[in-house]
């Protein structure tokens, strides 16, 4: 049984007078005990909701949330707030993207770590004192007593975040979530972080929950990586699958999209068109439909379902006619290749085919598609 | 990797360590800046000279304050005031007594007064105002509730004209040096509850509230120990601004002839109060108590005003 099983999430955001906003519309996945879960997706794509509607952190007011997260037995979202905060910390802990303002500037860091270990363990005076700089000492921060009575505004950027990591697991908790926690760090910190965090994963057997837009850090991190868009999965693989065969247009996108060394000179980025403003909704069809370049009418049915892509065990997609890439393709090389595929092979699926031959748009046979991803991967 | 690691650690250490030296924290700093600061300076000497009058006023006066000494010199001459001369510096009053020693032991009373009643403002108003933005941050729907009423209430009295609601307290509880500092604390209440509410759910979103909630801290001490901290820079830079509001205040009362009921007792408020009558013949009586009041004031609203500069975190290198 996973440790965390989400499953069906919604959270929406309703407001006086303003229409509702979806920002999370049925995200379903799990995190396994000592398993690092990447949770993957554009600014606005509903991760960081996620993680705070898991924890218990939305505001109360204004904001609906719907599904089920089973976190060892217990539904998390129907937890009474009390029960919540013993859990927090002790069970589950989260860190955060700026470890500047997420330390208290007026308060020195020895109290802020000691409050943990005195609400959840029960330590007090010199005893937390003694744990606290045991944990500092942990996490790579040198002179751990003297640091104790230091201010945030006094440690650098990658020890802030280190003195975070520290109160975050200062009580073993089973479930980390990590909130972008190298966005605010500059790349030498950035490493030295995950590094501390795949250390710490390690030891304590704690399960981790990666949210980043980072491909680099869910390459050097995750165990299994879960793309969000709009609000929803729309791609779930372990690791190697996603970045060799990323299935779903817009992770293959993303991937398309990332700056390599071993490109030829003078090749261009090719970035994903639009932004994610320009979404429908999920009941109208596909939401990535508006930016992807191979969206037919098709994709404007609703209820697309994650499906496992054929011949595959643990890869997931949410699409009409996903991306094929060829084995040993390059991620950059992927939309391109695959561009020409539709219109190219005639379409020999029998499930829907009359349907679509008879009002398809020219050229741009989803068959195609489906049928080539079949081939491939097979 | 680990090697690697201790030496970045130690590299950002020692830059770091140059920087400790000179800051502390936050409120240490916020006093290293106003040392610097020219305004704080004057402000901070001013204070100094009135607390030091307040105290040692009594005895360094050259006569008694009450004691009409020279009555009959100003009696006979039917209103012909004795302005400064050898004995007397600043002359005398209306009644013949030596207005420098009434200056210097009144000072203690207008200080008493302005003191007392802001820390009454304060306390009452901080209070009401924690407790009010506490709840709304923190106490869900009940919080809300309780929020609600408290700022209604507080509302209503800064609905009303502050002098006019001094002179009402003052008028209800009768004419006594408390009844002053009580009408002139009850007016700097709703000041001081709105502003720390404010600053409290401001902080209440601030992201190392969301991380202390995150790891299951308490909300009481989140409050406690977390918000109100960081809430209280603004509320202490309003209470030295008040103080010299206060002195006004308690001043204009004893001008309206709700102040201190022994008249012969010396306070600004009390001495300009009793100079309009002769404003025509003696203009200096007047003057003293009024620049006073002025120059006072000017050394809280100074002190105040670098203080809120030196605690305001934007502009913090």
């Amino acid at each position: 049984m996973p440790l965390l099983s989400v499953d069906e999430l919604t959270v929406t955001f309703t407001g006086h007078g303003a229409p509702d906003v979806a920002a999370v519309c049925g995200v379903s996945f799990q995190v396994d005990e000592s398993q690092v879960v990447g949770l993957v997706g554009e600014s606005g794509c509903g991760k960081s909701v996620t993680s705070l509607a898991l924890m218990g952190l939305l505001p109360q007011r204004g904001v609906r949330i719907g599904g089920r997260a089973e976190f060892d037995g217990t539904d998390l979202l129907r937890l009474r707030q009390a029960r919540l905060r013993d859990l927090r910390g002790s069970q589950l802990a989260m860190i955060f993207q700026d470890p500047l303002s997420s330390l208290n500037p007026v308060v020195p860091i020895g109290v802020q770590v000691t409050e943990i270990l005195s609400r959840h363990r029960g330590l007090r005076g010199s005893a937390a004192r003694k744990e606290a700089a045991e944990l500092l000492d942990r996490v790579g921060i040198p002179d751990p007593t003297r640091r104790l009575k230091e201010y945030p505004h006094q440690l650098s950027g990658g020890m802030r975040q280190r003195a975070l990591i520290a109160m975050a697991v200062a009580c073993a908790p089973r479930l980390l979530i990590a909130d972008e926690p190298t966005t605010a760090l500059d790349v030498t910190i950035q490493a030295q972080i995950l590094e501390l965090l795949k250390e710490l994963v390690d030891q304590q057997g704690t399960a981790l929950l990666m949210i980043t837009h980072d491909l680099g850090v869910v390459a050097g991190l995750c165990d299994r990586v879960n793309v969000l868009y709009a609000g929803k999965v729309v791609e779930a693989a372990d690791r190697r699958p996603l970045f060799a065969e990323a299935a779903h247009p817009y992770a293959h996108g993303l991937l398309g999209s990332i700056p390599r060394l071993d490109a030829p000179r003078g090749e261009r980025l090719r970035p994903i068109r639009g932004s994610i403003n320009d979404r429908i909704d999920w009941g109208d069809g596909c939401a990535f439909a508006p930016r992807c370049d191979f969206s037919t009418e098709e994709c404007l049915d609703g209820g697309l379902p994650l499906t496992l892509l054929p011949g595959r065990e643990a890869h997931r997609v949410r699409c009409v006619h996903p991306v094929a890439a060829a084995p040993g393709d390059g991620a950059g090389d992927g939309p391109g290749n695959a561009g020409n595929g539709p219109g190219n092979t005639a379409g020999n699926d029998p499930g829907n085919t009359a349907e679509n031959t008879a009002e398809g748009s020219p050229g741009e046979n989803p068959e195609g598609d489906a049928a080539e991803t079949t081939e491939a991967t097979s | 990797m680990t090697t690697k690691t201790e030496k970045l650690d130690r590299l950002a250490e020692l830059t770091t360590r140059t920087e400790s030296t000179a800051g502390g924290s936050l409120w240490r700093e916020a006093l290293r800046r106003l040392r610097r600061s020219k305004m704080a300076l004057i402000g901070a000497v001013i204070m100094a000279v009135f607390v030091v009058v307040a105290i040692v006023g009594p005895w360094i006066a050259p006569y008694d304050p009450t004691d009409q000494t020279w009555r009959d010199e100003v009696l006979v001459n039917h209103a012909q005031f004795v302005g400064p001369r050898g004995g007397n510096w600043l002359g005398l009053d209306h009644l013949g007594r030596d207005e420098l020693s009434r200056m210097l032991v009144g000072t203690r009373q207008t200080l008493l007064v302005g003191v007392v009643s802001t820390l009454l403002g304060f306390a009452v108003g901080a209070l009401t105002g924690g407790i009010s933005g506490a709840a709304l941050a923190f106490g869900g729907r009940a919080g809300r509730r309780l929020d609600t009423v408290l700022m209604r209430l507080i509302d209503m009295m800064l609905a009303l004209p502050s002098l006019l609601l001094a002179v009402s307290v003052a008028a209800i509880m009768g004419q006594s040096l408390t009844t002053v500092m009580i009408a002139v604390g009850v007016v700097q209440i709703p000041v001081f509850a709105r502003l720390l509410r404010g600053s409290m759910l401001a902080q209440a979103g601030a992201d190392y509230v969301l991380a202390a909630r995150s790891l299951g801290v308490r909300r009481r001490r989140i409050v406690l120990a977390h918000v109100l901290p960081n809430s209280l820079g603004p509320v202490i830079v309003q209470a030295t601004l008040a103080l010299a509001t206060a002195i006004i205040e308690a001043a204009a009362l004893s001008y309206l002839g709700l102040g201190n009921p022994d008249a012969s007792q010396p306070e600004w408020g009390v001495m300009l109060a009793q100079a309009q009558r002769f404003f025509d013949a003696a203009p200096m009586m007047a003057v003293y108590p009024a620049v006073g009041i002025i120059v006072t004031s000017l050394g809280f609203t100074l002190l105040g005003e670098a203080m809120r500069e030196a605690l305001d975190p934007k502009l913090r290198s």
